[in-house]
């Protein structure tokens, strides 16, 4: 049995992923599992200045699932390659740098400083954050302008690039493809649905930002749904997320088109939910006889039984 | 010792309306918590509700750990309803604790409500070492007031007030602890305060330490998700910046919060 799938020009060891924003800087982690036996390891967002973020509270449950208005608090690019990235050199897992801007020279330029550094495998743009340029509106919202942000990265770096997908669009598979054709290596969805909740009690809402990003088991129907209509739409690889808690829910994903898959909010609940996921996707493999994860992808049968 | 492990519930009994303590059995040796740190708790087994709580150490007798809470919500609802045997997952020993290395004369705990579980932790451990804390302990009614058998039992000191007044003095922990220190001038010579409980209390416990040039620590609460320092989602406003509580405290100087 072979577990290694390739995203474009990125190999990763096994299809399973830590989420960006899920698993810090990996080091918290390592305590509780082997990271170097993840396919993947992506770091929370980074941007060229660090980040403050916003006011608490910051996270509050929901059923089944929570929302989440970090802000984006981040130590800022230089700090991360100087003070975090030689911890995760030392392990053999692909190291993924989430990142974003306020400006398409700000995306450009992150890109650019992150190619030089050495340890890292691929980028991962995340495209759900407020365009300063544009108003209110984000990058991942028009495909027009996803084009143009994706093209300014992909001209200034040579690296694998990943594009993180907002699903709060009418079409994601659109984005999808503004990203395929401004030379992104593959895709991941989805990033947290903007979402509220109001304490009745008090009448104000439960975060300190009003609204906030929803992940969790919640959201998951909605991400198989968008992976399954990307993966349709692109030739790019899909990575596929939203409210993976099981082996069972990481290869509903990959029957939904997903050739990897990341893990998120289930490291919150069970720091070792990642491997066990990971062991449970070898299990179905070795008792179906299913020789490569590829053989799943896009495996979802769609004619009448 | 990997901080991830699976207790039995050895008992769980209500202490009076909407307040229980928990006692479980670890499934495997765990490291040994300090008054101040915390545990995270599942409470059901699904995926509603789906993050841990987190809950400070009460007690420690043996192996065994107690916790004694309150039924905030949901997650503490299904926690009241454990049976003797009911198999829990809980990451911990999590967080700081209590600094009490550098030895101080004066020793104040504060509690209010709940906040009386840390706290109790912290006056045990120095009453065992030869220390003579004194605690002042408020709460809304008499019947919030929690283990006070045990507070005897370990023969500390302590002065209770409550919102209401039906049991022992009537007013906030605050104005009783203020009326200490006027009447004993010189507990503020080599004092210092510990103290856990509603924010509100808290607050103004830094104001009264601020304004008598007291030393403090508080443990705080925010809501959490992971518990270990990855999500960033438990952060408080301190004079350092945006600290997490789960990771650089629960507790913290009470001088550097910026309420
Ligand atoms: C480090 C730490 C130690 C704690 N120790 C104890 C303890 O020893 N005993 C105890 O009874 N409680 C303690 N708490 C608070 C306890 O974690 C919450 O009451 C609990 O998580 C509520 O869960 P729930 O599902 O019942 O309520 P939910 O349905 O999640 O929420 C109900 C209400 O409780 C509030 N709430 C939720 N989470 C928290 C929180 N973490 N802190 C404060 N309020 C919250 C919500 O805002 C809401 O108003 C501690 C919290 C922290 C951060
Ligand atoms: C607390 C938190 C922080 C996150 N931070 C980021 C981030 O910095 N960049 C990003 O692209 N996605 C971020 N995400 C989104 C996740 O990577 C993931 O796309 C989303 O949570 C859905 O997966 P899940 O349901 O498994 O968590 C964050 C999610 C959470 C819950
Ligand atoms: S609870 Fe996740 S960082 Fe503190």
């Amino acid at each position: 049995m072979k577990l290694s799938v390739n995203l474009g020009k990125l190999k990763l060891g096994n299809p399973v992923i830590a989420a960006s924003g899920t698993f810090g800087y990996g080091e918290e982690y390592s305590e509780f599992i082997d990271i170097g036996r993840l396919g993947a390891v992506t770091v929370k967002g980074l941007s060229l200045r660090p980040k403050d973020g916003n006011p608490p509270p910051r996270i509050v449950e929901t059923p089944a699932g929570m929302l989440n208005a970090v802000g984006l608090q981040n130590i800022g690019i230089d700090s991360f390659i100087k003070n975090k990235l030689p911890f995760l050199r030392r392990f053999r897992t692909r190291v993924i740098v989430n990142f974003f801007g306020d400006s398409i020279s700000e995306y450009a330029e992150a890109a650019v400083r992150l190619s030089s550094a050495k340890g890292i495998h691929a980028l991962e743009m995340n495209i759900s954050c407020p365009n300063k340029q544009a108003g209110w509106s984000i990058f991942g919202t028009d495909p027009r302008v996803t084009f143009r942000v994706v093209s300014a990265v992909r001209r200034a770096t040579g690296m694998p690039l990943i594009v993180k997908l907002s699903p709060n669009v009418t079409d994601i598979a659109l984005m999808a493809k503004a990203a395929e054709d401004a030379g992104a290596d593959a895709v991941s969805l989805i990033n947290t649905l903007t979402a509220m909740a109001i304490d009745i009690n008090t009448q104000r809402p439960k975060l300190a930002n009003v609204t906030g990003g929803l992940s969790g088991p919640a959201i998951r129907p909605v991400a198989v749904r968008m992976v399954w209509e990307c993966h349709k739409k692109v030739n790019i690889p899909v990575i596929g997320m939203g409210g993976i808690m099981s082996a069972e829910d990481a290869i509903e994903f990959m029957l939904a088109g997903a050739t990897a898959v990341a893990v998120g909010t289930a490291n919150f609940v069970n720091p070792r939910a990642a491997l066990d996921i990971l062991e449970g996707i070898k299990s179905f493999m070795s008792a179906r006889g299913i020789r490569s994860p590829g053989e799943l992808t896009g495996a979802v049968k769609l004619d009448v039984a | 010792m990997s901080r991830l492990f699976e207790a039995s519930v050895k008992d769980n009994r209500r202490l009076a309306e909407n307040h229980y303590l928990l006692t479980f059995h670890p499934l495997k040796k765990i490291r040994r918590p300090e008054p101040g740190n915390f545990f995270m708790l599942s409470t059901g087994n699904g995926l509603d509700p789906l993050l841990k709580r987190p809950f400070s150490i009460h007690r420690r007798t043996g192996s065994d750990i107690r916790i004694l809470y309150r039924v905030a919500g949901r997650g503490t609802d299904i926690l009241s309803r454990k049976r003797p045997g009911d198999v829990l997952q809980i990451i911990g020993p999590l967080g700081n604790s209590f600094p009490v290395g550098r030895s101080r004369k004066n020793i104040i705990l504060v509690a209010g409500g709940v906040g009386i579980a840390p706290v109790f932790a912290l006056a045990e451990g120095l009453i065992a070492s030869l220390k003579k804390p004194v605690l002042f302990y408020g709460a809304k009614t008499g019947s919030g007031l929690l283990c006070i058998e045990e507070l005897n039992s370990i023969g500390i000191e302590t002065h209770i007030c409550t919102d209401s007044g039906d049991t022992g003095r009537k007013g906030p922990v605050t104005a009783i602890l203020r009326e200490f220190i006027q009447g004993n001038p010189s507990v503020s010579e080599d004092c210092c305060i510990y103290a856990c409980g509603p924010e509100p209390m808290l607050r103004s416990l830094s104001a009264l330490a601020a304004e008598y040039g007291l030393r403090g620590y508080a443990a705080l609460e925010q809501n959490m998700a992971c518990g270990i320092g990855a999500c960033l989602g438990c952060i408080v406003n301190t004079t350092g910046g945006y600290k997490r509580v789960c990771r650089e405290g629960p507790v913290f100087p009470m001088n550097e919060i910026l309420w």
